[in-house]
């Protein structure tokens, strides 16, 4: 858990220009239908990662701003949680359930089936920025285990080699 | 809303399913989504529409029915069959079927109803999963929904109803086992005007799906059940703490909730009683902790989930600082049936010290994954091979994992075990929040144990030493023996340093870490053994 706290501070490369971009909308609707109420930071932090599809250091301190938060305190929530994200993924994603009833069924050697052909580790994003693998913990579809989630569409009863063809169809779409 | 029109519901809504000769029942949890249950139900739909058949035939999405892993399923009424495995093209000849045409080589495989998977289960929690549509409001209404409700705000004084409850002997089905009608109490207790209710959807233990099938199969059951226990504990408003990887059961119970809200079951002086009544759904982002009650409620107030000491209880100072009820979903989808059939008849079922039923998720190597319901002090024994089918292509049960990365593995030779509460715990595994997976005789227990401390090290939320290091320190020890590079000394420091951690953590999650490793090292000590280094 330690490890994922940030230990430098966010470089502020490029400032965002905000008010064109639609997506800060997005952010502003949300802080305003939950009546810029601290306790909805993690709620209207799901809804920026949704817009922007990681956290920016930039949007995190516009978030801060307007709710009046020490950056840190959104800084710590942020960096907390395992579905937020700091950094950008891929095109494609594919997410691996190593859950018990997954990881029984074999789902760790899907895993690294993957992980062998894309050269990448779970949690990290090809070179390319094509595929971002990654690994969760029970997405609670163990009955059709062992699950993989390909671009957000959860498929039951996968193998090495079924995986990895969806993995080479993405390849080639390049 | 008042009984007369919740009446009417209920007639019109029974009256027209009845109308129609033939009902067919889609599964639409995400269990047979994922397998392909849309197109399957879309199919359906366009069928019966393009042969003029709506009058006849009518098509419903329903929840979880149980064999999850034969899906997508459909059943029929008033067949009793039970199609699994249903393809898109299949669904002419299903419909042909319907029609009295047999196309039988094209129609799907159908499941033995009779066969003990669905035989042996009785259903509560899951009266109406696979029944009713867990979108309609109108649906739950017609299975007496909503009724128990107006029965408690009307009829019976906030300590009746705890009363009921503590009767019942109900247990807290999120792992703990406490007695929910003595928690209750403590509730309604406290001084104060400010309550809060907060229902833990996190359901965080790998391996457990049943949270999520009830909240995909009957949503508005849960709200019930939560209305109810702020009644008796005298809160007005909840919480639903929901993990964000569950996106179906949050858009069905954000409808649920808006549909609750439009015929006044939510909102204020509900059934012209003067009880208000709220729910607030918050998403989690990940974190298994935020399943810890004092965690939990940090998160709902928007900051890091970690623990804290406790006492102070969440009865005492929960959320806010205010006197909060936690229970797990399971828990409160209980609430119904016992005040409709009294706490006396929930305690008829199940054993001395854990009544009523459990819900359980069986999956891993066995022949039938899915969905079970049966009365406490069923063996696992009759879970496992009778219900489950045993292993798949003549293997043996190795051992049996309950309670997730809190709980232990159930050796083959004591799979007459009933389950309890109690007993579960005698063996040093409980029961969990009901994720039973079966093992078969390849799995390797070290590996299993270190599977574990694998996800305890990477969950600990950091905030005390033992947790944090000592599941590090476990890991890389269970890897030195994996790696057959560990020597006796070794595995006696893995032994002391469970027992650290365990006395010394500060949350259940440290707390029960190393029960995984100390349960395999009981009853598989010899794999153990035989992984120290040998050149
Ligand atoms: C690390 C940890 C994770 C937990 N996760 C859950 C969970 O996912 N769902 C749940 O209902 N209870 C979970 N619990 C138990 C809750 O803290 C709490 O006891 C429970 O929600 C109370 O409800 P009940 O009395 O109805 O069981 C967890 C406890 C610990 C220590
Ligand atoms: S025991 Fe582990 S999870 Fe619990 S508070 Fe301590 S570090 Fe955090
Ligand atoms: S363990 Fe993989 S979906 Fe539950
Ligand atoms: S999800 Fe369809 S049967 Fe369980």
């Amino acid at each position: 858990m330690e490890t994922r706290t940030l230990n430098k501070k966010p470089q502020n490369h490029q400032k965002i220009d905000k008010r064109p971009d639609k997506r800060f909308k997005v952010i502003d609707i949300t802080m305003k239908r939950n009546h810029y109420r601290q306790d909805a930071l993690i709620e209207i932090l799901h809804k920026t990662q949704e817009a922007f599809g990681y956290l920016e250091p930039d949007i995190l301190e516009y978030v801060a701003h307007a709710l009046k938060l020490p950056l840190s305190r959104v800084y710590g929530v942020a960096t907390f949680y395992h579905l937020f994200s700091l950094k950008p993924s891929g095109e494609h994603t594919c997410i691996v359930c190593l859950g018990t009833a997954c990881y029984v069924k074999g789902s760790d050697r899907i895993l690294a089936t993957l992980q062998q052909e894309l050269g990448i580790q779970s949690g990290e994003t090809t070179s390319d920025n094509q595929i971002s693998l990654l690994s969760a913990r029970c997405l609670g579809a163990c009955g059709i285990a062992p699950a993989v989630v390909f671009d957000g569409e959860v498929t039951g009863k996968q193998t090495p080699e079924n995986a990895l063809k969806t993995i080479k169809i993405w390849q080639e779409e390049e | 809303m008042d009984l007369e029109e919740l009446l009417e519901i209920k007639e019109t809504t029974q009256a027209k399913h009845q109308k129609k000769r033939k009902r067919v029942r889609c599964c639409t949890a995400a269990g047979c989504l994922s397998s392909g249950a849309k197109a399957v139900i879309d199919n359906l739909n366009t069928e019966v529409k393009h042969q003029n058949l709506t009058e006849e035939i009518e098509v419903t999405s329903v929840g979880c029915l149980r064999l999850c892993s034969q899906g997508p399923l459909i059943e029929i009424d008033p067949d009793d069959t039970l199609y699994q495995q249903v393809k898109p093209e299949q669904v002419v000849a299903i419909i042909d079927s319907l029609n009295g045409q047999q196309n039988r080589e094209n129609l799907p495989q159908k499941t033995d109803l009779t066969h003990p998977f669905f035989a042996y289960q009785q259903p509560i929690v899951l009266e109406n999963s696979g029944k009713i549509d867990p979108e309609s409001i109108d649906d739950y209404i017609s299975k007496g929904g909503y009724q128990q409700l107006r029965h408690v705000l009307l009829e019976m004084t906030p300590n009746d109803v705890t009363q009921e409850v503590t009767k019942s002997g109900l247990r807290g089905r999120g792992g703990g086992g406490y007695p929910t009608g003595v928690k209750w109490a403590t509730v309604a207790k406290m001084p104060g005007q400010q309550k809060y209710v907060i229902c833990n959807a996190d359901e965080g233990d790998p391996g457990a799906f049943m949270d999520r099938a009830v909240l995909e199969s009957d949503p508005h059951r849960v709200l019930e059940g939560m209305a109810i226990a702020a009644y008796a504990v005298g809160a007005n408003h909840s919480y639903i703490y929901i993990r964000a990887e569950y996106p179906l059961a949050i858009k069905r119970l954000e409808k649920a909730i808006q549909q609750a809200k439009r015929y006044g079951l939510m909102g204020s002086q509900i059934f012209e009683s003067p009880f208000d009544f709220k729910i607030d759904i918050r998403v989690g982002a990940g974190a298994f902790v935020c399943g810890e009650e004092t965690a939990l409620i940090a998160s709902v107030e928007g900051k890091r989930g970690t623990p804290r000491p406790r006492p102070p209880y969440p009865a005492e100072s929960g959320l806010w600082g205010d006197p909060t009820l936690i229970n797990n979903v399971e828990t409160y989808a209980n609430i119904v049936p016992i005040i409709r059939e009294g706490g006396d008849w929930y305690a008829s079922i199940g054993t001395e010290n854990s009544k009523g039923t459990k819900v359980f998720a069986l999956t891993g190597n066995v022949e039938n994954n899915g969905l079970i319901e049966v009365p406490m002090g069923t063996s696992i024994r009759k879970i496992v091979e009778e219900i489950g089918g045993g292993v798949p292509n003549q293997g043996t049960v190795k051992a049996v994992q309950t309670g997730g990365p809190s709980g232990g593995c159930i050796p083959a030779h004591l799979l007459d075990t009933p389950v309890e509460y109690d007993s579960l715990q005698k063996l040093g595994t409980i029961m969990g929040s009901g994720g039973m997976i079966v093992m078969d005789q390849d799995t390797s227990m070290v590996e299993i144990a270190r599977f574990y401390m694998d996800f305890c090290q990477e969950e600990s939320c950091g905030k005390c030493v033992p947790c944090r290091a000592g599941t590090v320190q476990l890991y890389d020890l269970l890897t030195k023996l994996i790696e057959r590079k560990a020597n006796q000394q070794d595995l006696d420091k893995l032994e002391a340093l469970c027992q650290m951690v365990k006395d010394t953590s500060l949350c259940g999650l440290g707390m029960t870490a190393p029960n995984p490793v100390l349960s395999t090292l009981q009853y598989f000590r010899e794999e153990y053994i035989t992984l120290l280094q040998s050149t």
